[in-house]
């Protein structure tokens, strides 16, 4: 054990950044399971290069990761930095802006070398010339010291420099009081084929640790207590892969056959990878040659009576469209999960931004209306994802997912339900004819609907009595033979968007302890964590404001418009240019505001406090 | 890295585990494959003798109606499932055979066609089709070929001849045409036939042997549209000249064209290049023979490519028919193995376990 303090802290702040090839993303997740382990709640950020491996040492080759953990709940991945890791001057010069004076830097001094101080334009060395002196600065030889650990290992040098990144984990982990146990079984399933390797990588880790035990360097390690959480079993859950299970769980729940149709894309690939892996579980995935036989390998499924669901990102939908244009004439359920991207174009493929929402609500030709569901946190993916296959199924339409960059990628602990605690999603096929000819036959009418659902019957292939064909061109209503009558072009356009307008949301529920709040923040997706941060600040400042979050952008909750007039300011954070205050506003024609941010990253936690105090004032 | 899929047993028939009508079923007719619905192709188009014809051929098969189901995008062609008493859907312009892909793949208890025209298909479409085809997805693809865009009222299509006048080509079309054939096989195709509308005994033929393939089975079907492009195709419809031009292939046999006074025999040329030549300067240890199963695809191709736009020889008949696991059968043998490897579908257990993970922890 250590023979130094530790001190106690309530909350910290770690940045990990290097060169894309360091390793970084890595040492940020095994910092975190390590972390989750100790009972701590946190939230992480990753923030990558869309280039896979960008020239060595140059400023957009790096890659970060950020990870806050805490004694207590935590909502956001913290605004800024108590600790940076900089593996190189790239990496110190790509961050420090985001690191307050103050915080601690641990830099890599092997590599800060005239040709790569050159590289990034420093002229001098930072770490020398005194400009960081309002910092902590450990300036570290962590490679030499990991080359040194691993003198007797039949390795090359290049070998030994790779395993740096463990060294830095060890050492991090020594100051922060985090066991190393689970990232050393991750180790030996990672490497188990590679003895020598997988040595020299514990031999890293252990080093890292006993030198923060032994250097002067360090004169305290940190202890950060567990949070309370209620009880039950937890998980360390990213977005994506929170949507994967979700998806399982509703195709467990529903005994429909899960069959996923999709086209690598960042940065949703991540949900494609999970579910083929998945086999066992029932699920077929096929990677289609496009994005637009994705979606019609998935609608085709769903034709037979499967779960049929497509996995992109924006660029995707858009191919997608005219597909989605079909389901919503053949009114078949189909699942559309769109993680989020910087746009136009191919814009931030691995940066987040919530521009999506219109193409969602209205990127299609005629009139076509889709269900729109939002996560709000990483794990909240799992429930978006039952949910949308619960409106699916119900009102056989195509439903969106708008997940997004953050929540795909980022993290938190995960209070993992029990199967059988989940939402039963019962699906019932048509099995007999439904109507009667002029003849007197009993015959199936494929248009004919559930008086409250409004949806058709969903009457398979293999069904005998009940073949059909359904298409894209207007039905009649009722027998959904070809018709081109303007009145019942009317009224299909309408039954169609009457069947969305119904789908049951249930009511908005505002926070606002105080009762007497003016100002309600109001999001959608994941500026969840960030605006409820932001309120916690404010309260703590002494102002009252409220706050609610949209799940249901389409059709949205029936008390909605109660909720917006009950406020004197309605403030609506969005990362677009105000997409939902538009519908806000033209809906229900409130004058709502707008804060938006297209940064690639999520909202700080003092920018939004400060527009609520900004608000406070204003108004008073 | 590749791995042995060490799998599946091939299935020889492509209607294999779609249910068969009861033997104390009354035998269907073409009655049975006819909807209630008002055919709507203009007088004369093609698309009413094959459609006649697929109608008349769907009995024989001895399937349950119900597990019969025709896919299309859009065209003139794609209006096909409407006329047919099974379960169809019309879908979008090219993207039938994705959305077949998926039904076929969730269904394998379904016999699944693809009706689709040579814009469809060939132009917007053209994706989709190639990947069925290198995937060799159990699907019967009825590609009907009239060499022009009938719906949209008559502009040129991926196989309009070079030169050819058309709404949207008032000069003459500068694009050189797809050969659909040789498209087919060079697309990796298993199963590639070419028929003619007007000769519903070899096209029955065809359409049999291609349902009965296990994987995609593309039949290109010449097919006259009497309003934007007439007489396409009288050149081999002509009874006066067809013998000296039709091209008919049959397997194990030699490859010959014109009438039995003049009759060519095909042979390979000292360049090896494949030649007609007269019957009686051929030497027979040059025919060509033609092998539809063989492996290589070479031979196949080249007779594919004896095709001219002027229509000097037109080769008809089943080009390549080969056995290769299909895409459908492999993806649910990846499925159904992992399943029997954990002893049987999932149940509420093996899904709490996978929610936990591996990396789980317990708060009390
Ligand atoms: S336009 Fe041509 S192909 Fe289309 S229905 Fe009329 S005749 Fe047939």
């Amino acid at each position: 054990m250590s023979s130094k303090t530790v001190e106690s802290i309530d909350r910290v702040v770690i940045r990990f950044a290097g060169d894309s090839g360091d390793g970084m993303q890595l040492t940020g997740d095994r910092f975190t399971s390590d972390t989750a382990a100790m009972g701590n709640d946190l939230s992480t950020l990753p923030n990558f290069p869309a280039e896979i491996r960008a020239p060595q040492g140059t400023l957009p080759g790096v890659s970060s990761f950020q990870l806050h953990f805490a004694d207590h709940d935590v909502l956001t991945p913290g605004d800024a930095p108590d600790v940076l890791v900089a593996m190189n001057p790239a990496a110190l010069k790509a961050n420090l802006a985001d690191v307050p004076r103050g915080a601690t830097i641990i830099a890599n001094t092997d590599e800060f070398g005239t040709r790569n101080l050159a590289k990034v334009g420093y002229a001098a060395n930072p770490l020398e010339d005194g400009s960081l002196e309002s910092w902590h600065v450990h300036g570290l030889p962590l490679t030499s010291m990991t080359v040194e650990a691993l003198a007797d290992f039949d390795l090359t040098r290049k070998e030994k420099e790779r395993a740096k990144n463990m060294f830095a984990l060890g050492l991090l982990s020594w100051m922060y009081s985090r066991p190393t146990d689970a990232t050393e079984n991750f180790l030996a399933k990672k490497f188990g084929s590679k003895p020598e390797i997988l040595a020299a990588n514990l031999k890293a880790l252990a080093a890292g640790v006993a030198y923060g035990e032994t250097t002067e360097e360090f004169v305290s390690a940190y202890a950060v207590g567990p949070a309370p959480m209620p009880a039950g079993t937890y998980r360390n859950i990213t977005g994506n892969a929170a949507l994967a299970l979700g998806l399982v769980a509703a195709s467990h729940r529903s005994g429909l056959p899960l069959v996923l149709g999709s086209y690598p894309i960042t940065p949703a690939s991540d949900i494609l990878h999970t579910l083929s892996s998945l086999k066992r579980h029932g699920v077929t995935t096929m990677q289609a040659e496009d994005e637009i036989a994705g979606i019609g390998m998935a609608l085709g499924a769903s034709f037979g009576g499967a779960l049929g669901v497509t996995t992109t990102s924006g660029p995707g939908v858009a191919l997608k469209s005219e597909t989605i244009g079909l389901a919503v004439s053949l009114e078949l359920p189909l699942v559309i999960v769109d993680v989020q991207r910087g746009g136009p174009s191919t814009g931030l493929p691995t940066k987040t931004e919530q521009a999506d929402l219109l193409q969602a609500m209205f990127g299609r030709n005629g009139e076509s209306p889709v269900p729109i569901v939002a996560p709000q946190t990483p794990s909240d993916c799992f429930d978006a994802a039952m949910e949308a296959v619960r409106i699916a199924t119900t009102y056989r339409t195509p439903v969106f997912v708008l997940s997004d960059g953050y929540l795909a990628n980022g993290s938190e602990p995960w209070l993992v339900p029990e199967v059988s605690s989940l939402p039963a999603l019962e699906v019932e096929f048509a099995t007999e004819p439904n109507g009667v000819d002029a003849q007197g036959n009993r015959v199936f009418h494929p248009y004919q609907r559930d008086a409250e659902t409004l949806a058709r019957p969903w009457a398979v292939p293999g069904t005998a009595g009940l073949e059909h064909r359904i298409g894209g061109i207007e039905k009649a209503d009722v027998t959904g033979n070809i018709s081109y009558d303007p009145d019942n072009h009317d009224r299909m356009t309408r039954l169609r968007q009457a069947k969305v307008d119904g789908v049951t949301v249930p009511d908005l529920e505002v926070d606002d302890p105080s009762g007497s709040a003016r100002v309600l923040m109001l999001g959608w997706g994941s500026t969840y964590g960030p605006i409820a941060a932001a309120v916690r600040a404010a309260r703590k400042a002494g102002h009252a404001v409220a706050r609610t979050h949209l799940r249901h952008l389409n059709p949205f909750p029936a008390n909605l418009g109660e909720v917006l007039a009950a406020y004197d300011r309605v403030i609506v954070p969005e990362m677009n240019l105000g997409q939902l205050a538009l519908l806000l506003r033209a809906k229900y024609l409130v004058d709502v505001r707008s804060h938006t941010a297209v940064r690639g990253l999520p909202f700080t936690t003092t920018e939004l406090a400060d527009v609520i105090t900004a608000a406070i004032e204003e108004l008073a | 890295m590749t791995i042995d899929l060490g799998m599946p047993q091939l299935l020889a028939n492509g209607l294999a585990g779609v249910p068969a009508l009861a033997a104390d079923a009354a035998k269907q007719t073409k009655k049975d494959f006819t909807s209630d619905q008002e055919v709507r192709w203009c007088p004369g188009c093609g698309d009413y003798v094959i459609l006649a014809t697929v109608q008349g051929f769907l009995p024989e098969l001895g399937l349950k109606r119900e597990n019969v189901v025709f896919v299309s995008g859009i065209g003139c062609s794609s209006r096909f499932p409407y006329y047919v008493e099974t379960y169809g859907m019309h879908s979008i312009h090219g993207r039938a055979p994705a959305i077949a892909t998926g039904l076929v793949t969730a269904r394998p208890d379904l016999s699944v066609w693809v009706v689709t025209g040579d814009g469809d298909a060939l132009s917007i479409g053209g994706n989709h089709l190639i990947h069925a085809m290198r995937r060799n997805v159990n699907l019967t693809i009825l590609l009907f070929n009239n060499q022009i865009y009938g719906l949209t009222k008559g502009q040129y299509s991926p196989t309009s001849k070079v030169g050819q006048v058309t709404k949207s080509t008032p000069m003459g079309s500068v694009d050189q045409p797809f050969n659909p054939v040789s498209l087919a096989l060079g697309a990796e195709a298993t199963f590639v036939a070419r028929a003619m509308e007007s000769d519903r005994a070899e096209l029955t033929t065809i359409l049999k042997a291609a349902a009965q393939h296990r994987g995609t089975a593309l039949v290109e079907i010449y097919q006259n549209c009497p309003i934007f492009n007439d007489g396409a195709f009288d050149l081999i419809k002509d009874r006066t000249q067809q013998e000296a031009r039709l091209v008919r292939l049959r397997a194990g046999e030699p490859v010959t064209v014109g009438t039995e006074e003049e009759r060519k025999v095909l042979v390979r040329g000292t360049d090896g290049g494949l030649v007609f030549v007269p019957e009686a300067e051929a030497d027979p240890a040059a025919y060509v023979i033609h092998e539809p199963g063989a492996a290589d695809p070479s031979q196949a191709f080249a007779l594919s490519r004896l095709d001219t736009a002027d229509m000097t020889h037109v080769p008809m008949g089943i080009f390549r028919q080969v056995e290769r696991p299909s895409y459908d059968d492999l993806v649910r043998a990846q499925v159904d193995g992992a399943q029997d490897v954990a002893g049987g579908p999932a149940g509420d257990a093996d899904l709490d376990a996978l929610l936990r993970g591996n990396d789980s922890w317990t708060v009390a």
